[in-house]
């Protein structure tokens, strides 16, 4: 799927206006996808690591990964995109570690979140920021 | 790098250019044992001294695309173009395999040299015509149009089989006319900007133009697969971007302008690696 | 189904009893996320590979759910580790209700 100029724009004022006035809008979703996935349970922060470029050269093909030892389950979020879910995984008894990797969308510079819940029930968290450029000739 | 001549007109696109050049990379690009040169001596003719692929001037995560065959999105259409390889297709009921039957590893050394004069053709040939040559000559089935997914993967899966191996588009003889009217596009200003080819990628390559890394614009590893529309894309389709980047207005594809310059690119670029199908932003 | 959709798995052909290892997964699909529209402003509706799991001797060893943030020829990679030799199968689901699938073997020893 290719996205042209103006979808890029469209996307790209969602986030702009994210960052002002109906941010809560943004915040909102991610709160309330958050809450979902952490069943009750209280979010820390740490005891997972996610890994994303800090400059991305292209909103469209962002590689990220997460490592989240003794996790049962990840959920992956992009708290400025339209909505916020990116992927879930959850790991087997076959997995070899509790680690994945894969390349997603983003609409603008943003914050990026791992979500992971441990076999425990707790709940961890680890955020990496991601600035989105846009292309030299506006292509 | 060449001096900027300060000019009304020029004043007005430098303010496109961030001052200070970023350094590109001169890291090993290695793929599957095959070693790629990313910089090269500059032919004697060029007004710069080394001469870098696209693949220099990338983020870290960027160029780890390209740096393992199974990263690389672009794979998935060589893999398309495998297919396409032995399917029948036309009145000869043939396929590519039919005759080229040790495969595409057949033409491997093809990418290195194109376009190059054909002397049974009578003309200058690039990939698209050989591709299209074999369809309609010996397949007797429908050419296929340019800078689309099924020429461009075959294109690919052709290019592939040159990978590692080192640029040498011939300039003179009887390509030597269009060689000279690529080199006029090259360094001509057009469109609303009033640029050409010359001001981003032989002036300011290193330079950023707003958050972009310019590069010299090579073309040695063509087709690329982009994360922007991630797909392929063929060297005549990003010229034509080019052009409507700089708000002019794009010769076709395929046109005789675009072939030309396309041979005096691909001639700028002597001396790297054949890296297609290499990834880009 | 979708046009052109090809799997792409790549499984060391062996490994030690209890390692470590990495798969990766590439799969052709556009990902077309239901946040665009066409050019008469029409919204385009979503198309995209929803899911996707590896299991091993019929044990699983990830599943993932693929949102529409998930880029075009989605790529998944992860880790495994087993204990005897078998077959990892690969399944990607469709929102147009396809199936796509490949296996690999592993020889454990």
């Amino acid at each position: 799927m290719q996205f042209t100029r103006r979808d890029t724009l469209v996307m790209g004022a969602g986030a702009a206006v994210a960052t002002f006035m109906p941010l809560q809008v943004f915040a909102d979703a991610t709160e309330d996808v958050s809450a979902e996935f952490a069943m009750g349970e209280a979010i820390t922060d740490g005891g997972v690591e996610l890994t994303a470029p800090e400059i991305a050269e292209n909103g469209n093909t962002v590689p990220i990964s997460v490592n989240a030892p003794g996790a049962v389950a990840v959920l992956i979020l992009a708290t400025g995109n339209p909505s916020p879910k990116v992927i879930g995984f959850n790991f087997g008894p076959r997995a070899g570690g509790q680690t994945a990797s894969t390349r997603c969308r983003l609409a603008g510079t943003q914050d990026v979140v791992a979500l992971a819940k441990m076999a425990d029930g707790s709940v961890k968290r680890a955020s990496a920021t991601v600035k989105v450029t846009i292309g030299g000739c506006g292509g | 790098m060449k001096k900027f001549t300060l000019s009304a007109t020029v004043a007005a696109s430098l303010a496109l250019f961030a001052g200070a050049a970023t350094a590109q990379v001169t890291d090993a690009l290695v793929v599957e044992g095959t070693t790629i040169s990313t910089s090269a001596p500059a032919a004697d003719w060029l007004d710069i001294d080394q001469v870098l692929s696209g693949w220099s001037f990338r983020t870290v995560e960027t160029r780890a695309l390209q740096m393992d065959d199974f990263d690389n999105p672009g794979m998935i259409f060589v893999d398309q173009a495998i297919d396409d390889w032995s399917t029948v297709d036309g009145t000869e009921g043939k396929s590519c395999s039919s005759c080229h039957t040790d495969g595409p590893e057949e033409f491997a050394g093809l990418r290195a040299e194109l376009p190059r004069w054909d002397e049974a053709q009578g003309k200058m040939m690039n990939m698209e015509d050989y591709i299209n040559l074999s369809r309609v000559e010996h397949m007797g089935a429908e050419p296929w149009k340019w800078a689309k997914p099924r020429m461009d993967a075959m294109v690919a899966l052709i290019s592939l089989q040159s990978r590692g191996m080192t640029i040498n588009v011939a300039i003179d003889g009887p390509v030597a006319d269009a060689w000279e009217q690529g080199r006029e596009i090259y360094y001509t200003r057009v469109g609303q900007l009033d640029m050409s080819c010359a001001n981003c990628h032989e002036d300011n390559y290193g330079n950023m133009i707003r958050a972009d890394h310019l590069s010299q614009g090579q073309i040695n590893g063509f087709p690329t697969y982009r994360l922007k529309n991630a797909k392929l894309n063929s060297t005549h389709a990003r010229f034509s971007g080019c052009m409507k980047n700089i708000r002019a207005e794009p010769f076709a594809v395929g046109s005789e302008e675009f072939r030309a310059l396309e041979l005096y690119v691909a001639s700028r670029g002597n001396g790297l690696s054949a890296e297609g199908p290499s990834v880009r932003n | 189904m979708a046009d052109n959709v090809k799997p792409r798995v790549r499984v060391p052909r062996s490994a030690a009893a209890g390692e470590a290892f990495e798969i990766k997964t590439l799969i052709s699909h556009k990902m077309e996320s239901g946040q665009r529209k066409d050019s008469d402003g029409n919204p385009i509706p979503r198309s995209i590979i929803n899911h996707f799991s590896c299991d091993f001797n019929g044990e699983n060893v990830i599943q993932a759910a693929l949102e529409g943030a998930i880029s075009t020829n989605p790529y998944i990679q992860f880790e495994a580790s087993v204990e005897e030799s078998g077959t990892f199968t690969f399944t990607w689901q469709d929102d147009d209700g396809s199936e796509y699938t490949d296996s690999k073997d592993i020889t454990v020893g």
